[in-house]
């Protein structure tokens, strides 16, 4: 699967499209600041270089100052941030160092997943210390990063039409896989919490998006599923580059929305 | 007055003060700010972030310990972070009244201080012997990680517990290029927010580099607000132009958007993009777009307190402190509020 059936309801354009729709633009990506989280391997690492190759200001953050330097190093334009999502104290730390360098930020993309217990673990053998890792990361990490960034992605979305958070789920998110309860759980809150972020910031033009890229042959992958048939599985390439379309998409939709005359001004 | 020691935001009985056009005085609950507001208004509030601006370290030359509190900066530019002015104290910190710290080693231009991960040149002294223009080393991603990882929100002795960084930084803080607070801004949260829409109330953002606004120097304090670089987008300005077609309102969240707006209005008009705002705001100014101010309660003698004569009379004010005194209201950046309308005719008696 690539994006499933609950993502695609909540891509449904908003607001009154113009007669005639508008005109897409060319590089709907171009200049467009965006911090991607835990970007140093699989989905986040080819994100960096999509976003990138589509002329976006790129800044990312990752756990382990060496996986930092080494992308910031192949991607010469990028601004790599050392950081722990999951940790709270780093949260403002990080917000200060990607808004210092990018000057604001038109969309976030909440990456950086932890799978819980590997091998993956039955919920009755799960540590709950390895379960509160997977919320903290998968959860509130995308919760308070959101929060304190949001104050850019509203003033992105005034001048510019529109922002947009995505926020990478997976169907273990709505699917009850056995063995996948603390990553699976964490996914569902995230699932839960993208819908109402975007239920109750529907007028500030900021796009809330849950996202699953689908199985991808990435590290990660295969702590969870050592077995897999690798040939069957998604390059994340691919997947980066369907992540940057429904991206640019959203945009689209958002400045198609904004460009309807302001209503009732005054009174 | 009393002072707000605890760094809570949004008191949940926080309190407003209303200057009426007229002159009168009321008593609200900040909470119904929305409501004090007329349809059509446009809030304009700074979205600045806060730097952690008070860097621990050391005067190389002489080994001695010292603070070095950033002050300003001459650009908003992301790349341009090397130069500040900033001012200087000895040992001690925040837990000392800035009046009353020890003085800092005489410092002189090309002396090296190192600031936890940071190593800075004072550039030059700017007529005082604790401001001064310091240069950082390193690239700008260096000094951003720099200040993350060892700056410290400046603080002053009113408030017991250290900042964190989350306590400075208002619900809509967004580029981090403030020294202090916009504090202001405290007062709004996002429901408040959604309420002015359902009011019809407009709302922009502007960023604008508030400064230090206090050294613990009388000769240095009389040189404040520094020149402070903003910048206001061209949607807000659009926004300001289509409120007056209307007739409509601007209300200032903060005395930082009153300087910013001001300083950018040429015949009644603002212009959109980046400018360093110079001019100090007083009885004597003119006011040209700014027709509300929110703001937190300021001492007698502060450019914040000077600020607020462009909108009312000596007299209104002297009023206005009588009323927050006797209703005890709670001052300094998390205290309580005051929202000033300008006097429709400036009374100058």
């Amino acid at each position: 699967m690539t994006v499933h059936d609950g993502v695609l309801a909540d891509l449904e354009p908003r607001g009154r499209a113009m007669a005639g729709g508008p005109v897409p633009r060319a590089q709907p990506l171009a200049r467009r600041r965006v911090l991607v989280t835990g970007a140093t391997a699989g989905l986040g690492l080819a994100l960096v270089r999509e976003l990138l190759g589509r002329g976006a200001d790129v800044a990312f953050v990752a756990r382990k100052a060496d996986g930092v330097v080494r992308v910031a190093q192949e991607f010469g334009r990028s601004h790599g941030v050392i950081g722990d999502v999951s940790n709270k104290e780093d949260i403002h730390r990080i917000a200060l160092q990607v808004l210092g360098a990018l000057g604001g930020l038109d969309i976030l993309i909440n990456n950086a997943s932890d799978l819980g217990p590997t091998p993956l673990q039955l919920l009755a053998d799960t540590e709950c210390e390895d379960f509160e890792r997977a919320l903290m990361t998968n959860v509130m990490g995308p919760f308070r990063l959101t929060k304190v960034l949001l104050g850019s992605l509203a003033a992105a979305a005034r001048e510019t039409g529109g922002a947009v958070v995505l926020n990478v789920s997976s169907d273990a998110a709505v699917t009850p896989y056995a063995r996948w309860g603390a990553y699976g759980a964490s996914k569902a809150a995230l699932h839960h919490l993208t819908r109402i972020w975007e239920q109750e910031l529907a007028s500030s033009n900021i796009r809330f998006i849950s996202l699953d890229p689908g199985d991808m042959d990435t590290a990660m992958h295969a702590a969870a599923v050592p077995d897999a048939d690798i040939a069957s599985l998604k390059r994340p390439e691919a997947a980066a580059r369907e992540v940057a379309d429904v991206i640019a998409a959203a945009l689209q939709d958002s400045s198609s929305a904004i460009g309807v005359p302001h209503v009732a001004e005054g009174a | 007055m009393i002072a707000a020691s605890e760094p809570v935001q949004r008191r949940p009985d926080a309190k407003l003060l209303l200057i009426r056009s007229g002159g009168s005085i009321e008593h609200w609950p900040r909470s119904a700010l929305a409501s004090l507001l007329r349809p059509g208004d446009l809030v304009v509030a700074n979205d600045a972030a806060t730097l952690p601006a008070s860097l621990f370290g050391t005067h190389l030359p002489t080994g001695r310990s010292i603070e070095v509190r950033l002050a300003s900066r001459g650009s908003l530019d992301p790349a341009k972070v090397n130069c500040f002015f900033a001012v200087l104290f000895g040992t001690g910190d925040f837990r000392i009244r800035t009046e009353d710290r020890p003085s800092p080693p005489a410092v002189a231009p090309g002396d090296r201080l190192q600031l936890g991960p940071l190593h800075a040149t004072v550039e030059s002294l700017q007529d005082h012997p604790r401001l001064m223009l310091l240069r950082f080393d390193g690239s700008a991603h260096d000094i951003w990680a720099g200040f993350a990882r060892h700056g410290k929100p400046i603080q002053y002795a009113h408030v017991n517990a250290p900042l964190a960084l989350w306590d400075t930084w208002t619900p809509i803080a967004g580029n981090p290029v403030a020294f202090e607070p916009p504090s202001a801004g405290f007062a709004l949260s996002w429901d408040m927010l959604g309420s002015m829409t359902q009011r019809g109330v407009q709302f922009a953002t502007l960023t604008h580099s508030a400064g230090l606004s206090s050294t613990g120097d009388a000769q240095l304090d009389a040189r404040l607000p520094f020149d402070e670089p903003y910048r206001i987008p061209a949607s807000t300005a659009e926004a300001i132009a289509r409120a007056k077609a209307r007739g409509a309102r601007t209300v200032a969240v903060g005395t930082t958007v009153v300087r910013a707006l001001e300083h950018a209005a040429v015949d009644g008009h603002v212009t959109s993009g980046i400018g360093v705002a110079t001019q100090r705001i007083g009885h004597a100014t003119r006011l040209r777009v700014v027709d509300a101010v929110l703001s937190g309660t300021h001492e007698k003698g502060t450019s914040h307190y000077e600020l607020l004569r462009a909108f009312v009379s000596m007299g209104t004010l002297t009023r206005m402190e009588q009323q927050l005194e006797s209703h005890g209201y709670r001052t300094h950046e998390f205290g309580d509020s005051i929202l000033v309308e300008k006097a429709i005719v400036s009374a100058v008696f």
